[in-house]
């Protein structure tokens, strides 16, 4: 029992050292792959804008939620309109981030991974350093930079949406005062709040597009181990996401 | 055939995968200029081999030597440039699936030349007529049928004039017509552009009209060499099995197993 769990303990250290090498290999990369520029605005279209349309939409839906539960409990000690503070700093700090790296994880990680994983499997990769061509440099890297770019503006994009959706809520359906909304909103955000998004979206950006590089990259060339790659890609990316979120979190305090 | 006729030298090689020994003590001397072609049956590791001699698996022991340069002793930005020449047509083609046909073949050119597009063009449609497929140079990967997929993928492999041309299993599941197109195209291919072929490959009657020499690997080793012509007039029994496509003799017919009688009568639980 106790030896299992070591073992387990072990294998999981094993493997973070394996990822964060891999991370090592793919930065040494990066300088030769990046006058290849057309290759990487490709992969941001293929992680990010075709994300969008799943972002804006659960970030209005979140936004929504949370003009109605915030208008409730803001109600009680009479002071709505804080609302827009609320639903600005949640969004910003927290849901905005989190929600949008573990929906990246889920669209574009599982599509990364499988891809990559399906190219192992047909021999695609094999016949790239066949013909001397490196495919960490030519298919890895800049796939994984267009998720570390995408990220973060699609978190932006998610907060800017969710903030709308709390106004509708808030003000248009609930009547919160619209100015009072808008203008404590104004004054009580400030650029720090701001800063611990942009620093969290990055930092998810670059964990959800390595670990969905490494596992499809690494994985078993078959039906099966692609399948279990796509899976492991989504998992890990949520409990990795949450965890550096309270680490982030914490160290911001 | 001497020494110094031969681009590829592999002397003691011993490599093993999983735990399980595939070879032992195998040396084996490719030609250059001529199209050799490695036989055997399933799982004796001539697959294997080809990762070998083009550096994707390292030798656990022993030498490689491909145009006079030890595999083992190459960094991996050396082992880019030896790869550049040569070029290697994979079972199932390989083709890069998100761009088309025509890109694929280009796929070399773009990554390692600054050629204008007019000459790429050029480049591309001339080794695609090669292969008699210039017509299907704007279709995708997806499209093609087994067959014109292999000769995409052997037109690729020759669009960077390799000296050495290897090939794994090019006839798997193709029919006779696409077979024959393959056939002739490694012999036209061999002969026009003075290439060394290497063809991996089970396909007794095919091979034989091709290849000028002929390995047979079993168990590791060779254990038979030389032209189609002395290969189906030995009396090795081994060659005999392999050649007439007998189903039992040195290679047994039974995956090794217990007693078979003992295993019908066995209840439940026994073994």
């Amino acid at each position: 029992m106790f030896a299992d769990l070591w073992m387990g303990l072990v294998e999981s250290l094993v493997r973070l050292g394996d990822i964060v090498r891999f991370l090592l290999r793919l930065i040494a990369q990066v300088p030769r792959a990046l006058p290849r520029f057309q290759l990487i605005i490709d992969q941001v279209y293929n992680a990010g804008a075709l994300s969008l349309v799943i972002i804006m939409l659960s970030g209005l839906f979140v936004g929504m939620v949370l003009g109605l539960q915030g208008f409730q409990l803001l109600q009680r000690f009479g002071s709505e309109e804080a609302l827009g503070t609320a639903a600005a700093i949640g969004l910003v700090k927290e849901l905005g981030p989190v929600v949008t790296a573990l929906l990246f994880a889920g669209r574009a990680g599982t599509a990364l991974a499988s891809e990559l994983g399906l190219m192992r499997a047909t021999d695609q990769l094999a016949a790239m350093e066949m013909m001397a061509v490196d495919p960490i440099r030519r298919v890895v890297v800049p796939r994984f930079l267009g998720g570390v770019i995408a990220m973060p503006l699609l978190a932006a994009i998610f907060s800017l949406i969710g903030i709308y959706g709390a106004q509708l809520v808030g003000v248009q359906m609930m009547h919160v005062d619209s100015g009072s909304f808008w203008s404590q909103m104004r004054a009580s955000v400030d650029l720090a709040d701001i800063n611990e998004g942009i620093v969290k979206s990055c930092v998810f950006g670059v964990a959800c597009s390595l670990i969905a590089v490494y596992e499809g990259y690494y994985a078993t060339p078959t039906a099966e181990g692609v399948g279990a790659a796509t899976t492991r890609t989504v998992v890990t990316s949520a409990v990795v996401v949450l965890f550096l979120d309270y680490l982030l979190t914490a160290f911001f305090l | 055939m001497n020494q110094t006729s031969s681009i590829i030298e592999i002397r003691n090689l011993r490599y093993a995968a999983h735990g399980h020994p595939i070879f032992e003590d195998l040396s084996i001397d490719f030609p250059s200029g001529r199209v050799s072609a490695v036989m055997g049956p399933s799982g004796t590791g001539k697959t294997t081999l080809l990762r070998l001699i083009t550096g994707q698996a390292r030798a656990d022991a022993g030498t490689i030597r491909v145009a006079g340069s030890s595999l083992a002793e190459l960094s991996r930005d050396e082992l880019y440039v030896l790869r550049g020449r040569m070029g290697m047509l994979f079972q199932n083609g390989a083709l890069l699936t998100d761009i088309s046909v025509f890109e694929n073949v280009a796929f070399p050119l773009r990554e390692h030349t600054k050629l204008p597009e007019r000459l790429i063009r050029q480049i591309v449609l001339t080794k695609l007529q090669a292969v008699g497929l210039r017509g299907a140079a704007e279709l995708m990967p997806a499209e093609l049928s087994g067959g014109m997929g292999r000769r995409v993928a052997l037109a690729r492999a020759i669009v960077m004039d390799p000296e050495i041309l290897i090939y794994d299993e090019p006839f798997a599941g193709l029919d006779p017509i696409s077979m024959g197109v393959i056939l002739r195209l490694i012999r036209r291919l061999n002969d026009a552009l003075g290439l060394t072929s290497i063809v991996v490959s089970h396909d007794v009657h095919e091979i034989s009209s091709v290849a000028d020499v002929v390995y047979l690997l079993s168990g590791g080793k060779v254990v038979a060499q030389g032209s189609p012509q002395e290969l189906h007039s030995s009396k090795s029994e081994i060659v005999k099995q392999f050649v007439g496509g007998l189903a039992d003799g040195p290679v047994p017919f039974h995956y090794p197993a217990p007693d078979y009688f003992g295993a019908l009568l066995a209840r439940d639980g026994d073994s």
